[in-house]
């Protein structure tokens, strides 16, 4: 049962049977030719808008800034993208996030080094994306439900052992992680962002195990029948979730300094919302990484261009909300039209 | 009788009562019936919002914006009620009733007319209706000494000795149930989630449907906003935050098969009452509350695994599916 089973026949009484794309021409070419080049010119448009609304825009570290704004976010969006595209969903990864950085809090006060903090951030979050891969893999359970019930689990282990307190004394070197540049404007955080991008974006596009991953997303059984071993398929997606939540975790609390257990509330939904905007379907089986890139651009752009603008935060989720739903209505809209 | 035959309901009665009993072991007092009645009261906005989204879920679908909803609508009825202070207490919650359900009515049209993913759908919405709070408050606080008494006092007018707020939610879990068990429409949301194809050939309308499905689930939420805001005298930005998850899961604890087509009215409200009978134990046996969080988490988690682990469908299936079940691999 997975998040595919819940919503495949939602619309479909009203429409043909489901089609199976086919891929004679490259995924890559055939969306660039669609939903990318439109998110493109939304990402250009807002841009150029944004250039024009605040004169402080247009500068180097400015934009450098801007892009703290969704490269944590990304990370967990490119494995989350994949697990979507395989019709399944983790809620649970801003709760990663909290149990990782509690985890390594604990662990810097009593003392560790930058080497073993990273070790740990990294393998909290494979633990808790295998715990999340057994349950749905093993056992047999909607990943929606799972996650949500993991959500609270993780988020509340983080309650029980730091309450309303919080940890701070993280070596100076581990801060290096959030705060530091490689080359003049261009942060740590950034060039592992592009770094991941391409990884993920080969993983997907490129390889076996991404073919594997729409086949397992568009017909498990099917890909089940021609070999695919789909289990193994979705838990490892569990696990490059967890685990790009531990990276995800170490950027964030080497940036902040310091730990509480309310870290990255409800960013799980900022995460699903870059990843369908980037063009991935939640029915699972389509979607790509460059549209996910785009879509973390955007997200960025209208954050930090509002955030320039004096716009509180609260109100800039109307925007993000509008945009989720808005990118999505209209091409289905216009399909409506011209029928 | 083996444990699988016994049904969701009866299972999930009895640990709430094993629950109570081995609290009263060692603090008799929450096991008094006015402590009890209490906890009841306290649980009946969970229960509210979890016949909403019951019908919603039971319909293949999903709403978590029912928690911003309810925000929002309590922002309305606070600004209106700070604004003019004489508007009759009689009116507000209808007033709260319908705007809810015209605020549902958007996340039904996006689905039905727009063909969007529910999720989607409403991930969107919920964090739209939270900016607009933001917007109509300027962020600021609608605090107790700006309502009126009888504002306030609302919820609280105890009639036969129960508080107004437990009577409504008891009004609204007779409505749900009579809905859901004797109108063609509650036999719709089943046979929506149970088989859409089989649906549409017995002639209902799978969008139209889900559509009443989430103005009732935007109504049921609406009306809590009111109460919520007048019970706790207080309206901002966050109230309710995140407690659409409290939600979802005490329609999973109650036995809603998240894949839509089964489930029942007294299996979610038992699963609204096993959590608000944890929520105030906690305190009461001196567990940090911070402990609730982990523990309504692991609830979860069991109560899907024991829904996924009987065989038996849950609640009345009326539309058997045709094809072969998915087989989880």
């Amino acid at each position: 049962m997975s998040l595919s089973d819940l919503h495949a026949d939602m619309t479909e009484p009203r429409r043909a049977p489901r089609t199976i794309p086919d891929r004679l021409t490259s995924p890559l070419r055939r969306n660039l030719l669609g939903w990318e080049s439109l998110l493109l010119i939304v990402g250009i448009a807002i841009f150029i808008l944004n250039a024009f609304a605040s004169p402080y825009f247009l500068s180097a570290w400015s934009l450098s800034d801007a892009t703290f704004n969704f490269t944590e976010k990304a990370m967990i969006a490119f494995a989350m993208a994949l697990l979507i595209v395989a019709g399944e969903i983790d809620l649970s990864v801003a709760s990663i996030i909290a149990l990782a950085s509690t985890a390594m809090g604990a662990a810097a006060t009593a003392g560790a080094g930058t080497p073993v903090l990273v070790l740990i951030g990294l393998g909290t979050g494979l633990l808790c994306g295998a715990f999340n891969g057994t349950l749905v893999t093993r056992l047999g359970l909607p990943s929606i439900v799972v996650t949500i019930g993991t959500m609270s689990l993780f988020r509340g282990i983080s309650y029980i052992v730091l309450g309303d307190g919080a940890y701070r004394g993280y070596p100076t070197s581990f801060q290096w992680f959030g705060q530091g540049y490689v080359f003049w404007v261009i942060s740590f955080e950034f060039v592992l962002f592009a770094v991941l991008a391409v990884i993920f974006g080969l993983l997907l596009h490129k390889t076996n195990f991404g073919r594997a991953v729409y086949a397992v997303g568009n017909n498990p059984t099917a890909a089940l029948f021609s070999g695919i071993r789909v289990a193994r398929v979705k838990m490892t997606l569990f696990l490059l979730t967890g685990l790009m939540s531990g990276v995800a975790a170490i950027c964030l609390t080497a940036r902040l300094g310091s730990t509480r257990p309310s870290i990255a509330l409800g960013m799980e939904l900022e995460v699903v919302t870059m990843v369908v905007l980037g063009g991935v379907s939640i029915l699972g089986g389509a979607g790509s990484i460059p549209g996910v890139v785009i879509a973390a651009f955007v997200l960025g752009l209208v954050t930090f261009g509002l955030g320039l603008l004096n716009v509180p935060g609260i109100v800039m989720s109307i925007f993000t909300g509008a945009l989720l739903i808005g990118v999505i209505a209209l091409p289905r809209l216009i399909a409506k039209w011209r029928r | 009788m083996t444990l699988r035959t016994i049904p969701r309901e009866v299972i999930l009665g009895l640990v709430i009562i094993a629950l109570c009993g081995v609290i009263a072991a060692r603090f008799p007092n929450f096991v008094r019936p006015s402590n009890l009645l209490s906890v009841a009261t306290d649980t009946a906005p969970l229960i509210m919002l979890a016949l909403g989204q019951f019908a919603v879920i039971v319909t293949r679908c999903i709403d978590l914006s029912v928690a911003a909803n309810l925000a929002l609508t309590g922002m309305i009825c606070a600004l209106l009620n700070v604004a003019m202070p004489g508007f009759p207490m009689g009116l507000m919650l209808p007033l709260a009733l319908v705007v809810g359900a015209g605020l549902g009515a958007i996340n039904g049209v996006l689905v039905w007319k727009v063909g969007i993913p529910p999720i989607v759908v409403t991930l969107g919405t919920m964090t739209v209706f939270r900016g607009i709070i933001f917007l109509l408050s300027g962020g600021s606080w609608v605090n107790a000494h700006e309502m009126s008494a009888s504002f306030t006092q609302f919820p609280r007018i105890p009639v036969l000795g129960i508080e107004l707020l437990a009577w409504i939610a008891v009004i609204a879990v007779l409505g749900v149930y009579l809905l859901v068990t004797r109108t063609a429409l509650g036999r719709a949301f089943y046979a929506v989630g149970g088989n859409p194809h089989a649906a549409v050939y017995t002639g209902i309308d799978v969008g139209r449907t889900q559509f009443l499905a989430f103005v009732l689930s935007g109504a049921l939420a609406g009306m809590t906003g009111y109460l919520w805001v007048a019970r706790y005298a207080v309206a901002y930005v966050e109230i309710a935050n995140g407690f659409e998850l409290d939600v979802v899961a005490a329609c999973v604890i109650g036995g809603v098969a998240i894949a839509g087509g089964a489930g029942s009215v007294g299996g979610v409200v038992l699963g609204a009452l096993f959590l608000g009978v944890i929520k105030n134990a906690l305190p009461v046996v001196n567990i940090s509350p911070f402990w609730q969080l982990a523990i309504s988490g692991t609830a979860i988690i069991i109560a899907v695994a024991l829904n996924a682990r009987s065989n038996r469908p849950k609640g009345r299936i009326i539309l058997k599916k045709a094809e072969h079940s998915h087989e989880p691999v």
